[in-house]
């Protein structure tokens, strides 16, 4: 029963990675924008953050040097696709290119380093509920804060005319340009607060996931948070439910790994690319069902008049 | 004083001088036509009204101030409201929740899906605010817009060719709404190229042609050879016509139902009609009831018709490419340009590829030399203003790219020519021409089928005339026994 | 305020001039990293641009390191211009690796030198298969391209590490994760002795060549390009949009899957979990740096593998990490796809 509780708890805290970074890239692709650059940028926030938290000590400082390093390149980025009208997709790997050879160069320094002491959270009460505490209860805030967020951002969507306007955006960018709206500010304001919030799940991964900073540590999952918005047909609840059913997958397969099950540790590393590719696979099988729920104008360049 | 006066406006593109000094007056309460060809320069004087655009040299003044209108939200402070003809409406939103994103921020949409009630009842317009836009017909969507620009309370109202997706009948109902609108005060203004409808309707009418004004009038004193004149400067050429011969059945479509391919598309229901040799057969419509779906059942791009539903020359082709049934004669010139019937960014010698093959040797070998020929021979033949065969689809007018495309396929000798919104956007010089190579096609014995929403079009043409209306088609009446105001009654599905 | 004007014709002068451009965007911002990083700026670029030309020897690795990224990038040039988005290169040059090598290891002593022939076959076939699998799901599934193909990039990290830490560990390799070192008739020729350069050299002249006629010259390249360029013309054609999926994806899968045969039926000479060496993700920067074009690839291939050999050398000699190389890359790109704007307007000022 205890295993089961802590393999709750690690799910939750695993699929907090990729609920960040795909909540991230669903507000920038219901502007209309896909950014395929995630996995660069949750790298150079990987490195910000966990050098932040080597040098000052505070873990939400941390957080905070990687959503700005994430919003600062999804800012170049957004630039070129928004104004200059670049190739998303070109443009967005060549910010993963960029981004992952960026991070490994400035990571060097701190490949051997180790973080300070490493605070267990619990909050009082609940985290004393026999299987729901440990399962849930305690859990670093950052974890709350992903559930608050994708509540907060269903909110925003849904019931706030600021939500209306991006979804408008996203639909139609010369309809809302028609309109008067500020299409290209609009994008580029959801580019940067989908790349601040990729920057926050490469920061969670290096200093609260795993203490460390690895080159190429994020083995996938700015790719995997693509694969999830998808997934979710841009829905913010859907999303984090997806998350948490990735997390579980990654999980699972370190438990099996751990207990000596007797396939090879390859086939168990692989689970989460495979099922990424299933999940893929069976949600986008109805074309329309996809036609009819994603932002009409994704991928697609806007020319103002 | 005037609502609004423009002085002297001049616009410079790079290419082209779109306003040339022009000078607009509009009363309160008038209607004031724009009359004037595609290119002639309506469109860029409208973006200047509305602040979409700055112009060069002039002076703007409402209500006899002088005015700078810096953009959309300027226009729309003073009280300038504009209906697109393309619409600027979101599908998967509520036409509730479209129109709110149009006005400023202060109503809560509970107060603007209130408001669209109150509106829409006054005017006499049917609009039911909380349903999604894509299911709306084009007709209702154009009712959306104009009940989203009267919630502005304006000043002056813009209609850029409000009527090419309405039907005869609802013609006249928003004639009413719009004389009630300048009967209150409101200015109108009247962007049309359709001179029964300006004569009808419109107090007064300026006249475009390339860029300057050639003349205000009061249209009801005007015939339509005057307003020709002033508007291309001659009348209008005659189009030669010869009595029609109709020899064998060609093209025979029997029993097309098809589900809609795009969940926003139109089911065809048991579509049945023929057309023969040596003559041009007509489908009118309103667009948004069938006729992209149908013009793709026919061409090929569409495969999924029922097997037997369409006959050429008796051989069933329902399932078969564009390619193989272009290689039995049936050639198409779809109403997207740029995007479908041609490549905007490869040259006219390669988008002769698209359709015409004889260039292409075994094993795929592309003689580059002839394909250039081709191209060549086309620009002569079909009098096309291009840089030459290797000028960018793009970079060609939209009447030039027009007469391109229809040479193209015209010079295939195709057995059956079907073609879609043949001078749509095309300048009236290119219009005649393109309409008097489809007769000479006729009058050569090929079988021609055009799909048009331009109704005067298709009586000058056609011999004979069908209807498309939400998905079924009429049948069909030899024009001569057809009336305008019968054909708008069957646009509506109403024929016996 | 300056405001971007379409152009009527992409310019060709910019379309050849951008990626100069580009590139020297790249050196200054180069030589702005080196001066950060305390390093005298003119060794820096010397190493990168120099030192790999300087002589015979240098030119030949140069041609080695090419070899990989141009049959790679040919592939992906088809790919990314019929608007295919394969992206697992990488996956596919690892599962052209696997299958080359299983052929390899099926030699003996008696085989003839032939034998690089059936290898190097076997390595076409894997990628194949691997890029096959990314067809078949976006045939049957629509599944997107971008992200099964890379998600099989991992999955075929994971196969190469399961056969050299298993069935293909070498007994005699002292536990290391390898394969035997292959026989001699497996390795493809040398041109020149001494030299490691090798008749896949000559392979690659002839792709750019077979992929030029078919870009340019046959009505198959011409489908696949309007299929890119306006999917609706080429419905409107009647295009086989299938036809173009399977073909471009099949085409650069086997493309990829012959530089990682090549690569192990060459310089390396076994299979081991080093064989990705990230050249199908730096091909995809050579494809778009050499505007998807087969001579312009050959160009952009012989550029990269200068970053590449200047990389190694930056590190041996002037103590700067081998990472620089792929900072370069990543600036390379962007800056080109910035220049490249320009191809298709003009800067004015806003009026």
């Amino acid at each position: 029963m205890d295993q089961f509780a802590l393999l709750i708890a690690a799910t939750l805290n695993s699929g907090t990675v990729l609920a960040f970074a795909a909540l991230g890239l669903l507000i920038n692709e219901r502007a209309g924008i896909v950014n395929l650059g995630a996995e660069g940028m949750m790298l150079v926030a990987a490195v910000a953050g966990f050098a932040t938290a080597v040098h000052t000590g505070n873990d939400w400082l941390a957080f905070a040097a990687g959503a700005i390093a994430g919003g600062a390149l999804a800012a170049a980025f957004g630039v070129l696709v928004i104004w200059l009208n670049t190739n998303q997709y070109a443009t967005g790997l060549a910010l993963s290119l960029f981004g992952t050879g960026f991070a490994a160069f400035v990571g060097i320094r701190y490949t051997q380093e180790k973080l300070g002491e490493q605070h267990s959270f619990h909050i009082p009460v609940l985290g004393d509920l026999p299987f729901v505490g440990p399962a849930l209860f305690r859990q670093h805030p950052m974890v709350y804060l992903a559930i608050a967020l994708t509540v907060a951002i269903a909110w925003f969507l849904y019931r706030s005319r600021a939500g209306l306007v991006l979804r408008a955006v996203g639909e139609s960018p010369e309809s809302a340009h028609a309109l008067g709206y500020p299409v290209r500010r609009i994008r580029l304001a959801a580019v940067i607060v989908g790349g601040a919030l990729c920057g926050v799940a490469g920061a969670y991964i290096s200093v609260v996931y795993t203490h460390l900073w690895v080159e190429g540590m994020t083995a996938g999952k700015g790719w995997i948070a693509l694969a999830l918005t998808t997934f979710a047909t841009w829905r913010p609840a859907r999303v984090l439910l997806g998350a948490y059913l990735f997390g579980g997958v990654t999980m699972l397969q370190l438990q099996l790994q751990g207990e000596g099950v007797q396939v090879s540790s390859q086939f168990l590393t692989m689970l989460p690319y495979l099922a990424t590719i299933v999940v893929l696979v069976l949600i986008s099988r109805n074309a329309s069902f996809i036609r009819v729920n994603m932002p009409a104008s994704i991928g697609k360049p806007f020319f103002p008049g | 004083m005037l609502r609004l006066a423009l002085a002297d406006i001049s616009k410079q593109y790079p290419a082209v001088k779109a306003n040339d000094r022009v000078s607009l007056r509009v009363a309160a309460g008038e209607i004031h036509a724009v009359l004037g060809e595609n290119g002639a320069g309506k469109s860029t004087l409208m973006k200047i009204i509305y602040g979409a655009v700055r112009p060069d040299e002039g002076e703007i003044r409402w209500n006899g101030e002088p005015v700078e209108i810096a953009s959309p939200a300027a226009a729309r402070a003073l009280g300038i409201s504009m209906v697109y003809q393309h619409f600027s409406l979101f599908d998967t939103l509520t036409a509730a929740e479209n129109v709110w994103l149009g006005l400023d921020r202060s109503l809560s949409l509970a107060a603007v899906t209130a408001r669209i009630r109150e509106v829409a009842g006054v005017y006499g317009l049917d609009v039911d605010p909380v349903r999604p836009v894509h299911t709306l017909s084009v007709g209702e969507k154009q009712r959306v817009e104009i009940v989203r620009a009267l919630m502005t309370n304006p000043k002056l109202l813009i209609l850029d060719e409000p009527t090419s997706v309405l039907t005869p009948q609802a013609v006249q109902t928003l004639f009413v709404t719009l004389r009630k609108l300048a009967a209150e005060g409101c200015s109108i203004l009247y962007i049309s190229h359709k001179l029964d409808e300006i004569r009808a309707l419109c107090h007064h009418c300026t006249v475009l042609r390339a860029g300057k004004v050639t003349g205000v009038v009061d249209p009801a004193k005007e015939s339509n050879a005057s307003l020709s004149r002033l508007m291309i400067g001659a009348e209008p050429p005659p189009l030669q016509h010869r009595e029609s011969r109709p020899g064998a059945v060609v093209l025979a479509v029997k029993g097309l139902t098809l589900a809609e391919e795009d969940p926003f598309g139109t089911a065809l229901d048991g579509v049945s009609f023929d057309v023969r040799a040596g003559e041009i057969v007509g489908i009118a419509g309103v667009s948004g009831n069938g006729q992209q779906e149908l013009m793709a059942a026919i061409s090929g791009e569409d495969v999924r018709a029922p097997a037997g539903s369409i006959r050429l020359f008796a051989a069933d082709i329902s399932r078969q490419s564009p390619r193989t049934r272009r290689r039995a004669g049936l050639h198409f010139v779809p109403e997207e340009r740029l995007g479908r019937g041609a490549v905007p960014t490869l040259s006219l010698a390669q988008n002769t590829l698209l359709t015409r093959t004889r260039a292409v040797g075994r094993g795929g070998w592309l003689r580059v030399g002839d394909v250039r020929s081709l191209a060549e021979s086309l620009i002569r033949r079909f009098n096309v203003k291009a840089g030459g065969p290797g000028s960018a689809a793009k970079s060609l007018s939209g009447g030039n790219l027009q007469k391109f495309i229809v040479g193209r396929e015209i010079d295939a000798e195709p057995k059956l020519l079907v073609v879609s919104q043949p001078t749509w956007g095309v300048d009236v010089g290119a219009a005649a021409q393109i309409r008097g190579e489809l007769l000479a096609l006729r009058d050569n014995g090929c079988a021609v089928l055009v799909v048009s929403e331009e109704l005067d079009e298709l009586f000058e043409i056609s011999d004979r005339l069908l209807v498309i209306a939400q998905g079924r088609v009429s049948p069909s009446v030899p024009v001569a026994e057809a009336s305008v105001a019968m054909i708008g009654e069957w646009m509506s599905g109403l024929w016996a | 305020m300056l405001r971007l004007e379409a152009r009527p014709e992409p310019s060709r002068a910019m379309s050849m001039a951008s990626p100069l451009i580009a590139l020297a965007i790249t050196v200054v911002i180069g030589t702005v990293l080196f001066v950060l990083l305390g390093k005298d700026p003119l060794r820096g670029l010397a190493v990168f641009f120099i030192e790999p030309v300087k002589s015979a020897y240098a030119l030949t690795e140069l041609a080695v390191k090419a070899t990989p990224l141009l049959l790679i990038a040919l592939g992906l040039a088809v790919c990314f211009r019929s608007n295919v988005w394969n992206i697992g290169a990488e996956g596919q040059f690892i599962l052209g690796a696997i299958f080359a090598s299983g052929v390899a290891m099926q030699a003996t002593p008696s085989t003839g030198d032939w034998f690089f022939v059936p290898v190097l076959i076997g390595g076409v076939f894997g990628g194949m298969c691997w890029a096959g699998i990314v067809a078949l799901l976006r045939d049957r599934f629509n599944a997107n391209e971008i992200l099964v193909s890379l998600m099989l990039v991992y999955v075929a990290e994971q196969v190469l590490n399961y056969l050299v830490y298993g069935p293909w560990k070498d007994p005699a390799g002292y536990n290391f994760p390898q394969t035997i070192t292959f026989l001699k008739s497996t390795q493809v020729p040398k041109l020149f002795a001494g030299y490691r350069v090798n008749v896949g050299v000559v392979v690659a002249a002839v792709a750019v060549a077979a992929f030029w006629v078919l870009l340019f010259r046959t009505y198959a390249g011409f489908q696949l390009q309007v299929g890119g360029l306006a999917p609706a013309a080429a419905r409107y054609a009647g295009f086989s949009s299938r036809k173009a999926l399977w073909t471009a994806l099949l085409l650069s899968g086997g493309m990829a899957g012959l530089a990682g045969g090549l690569e192990v039926a060459g310089p390396l000479g076994q299979l081991t979990p080093h064989v990705p060496a990230g050249y199908g993700f730096a091909a995809i920067i050579v494809a778009f740096v050499g505007r998807l074009h087969p001579v312009g690839i050959v160009l952009s291939a012989i550029l990269m593998s200068m970053f590449y050999i200047g990389g190694e050398l930056a590190q041996s000699r002037l103590g700067l990490p081998k990472s620089l190389t792929g900072v370069f890359q990543g600036l390379l790109l962007f800056s080109l796809l910035a220049c490249d704007t320009l191809v298709h307007y003009r800067i004015r000022r806003k009026t």
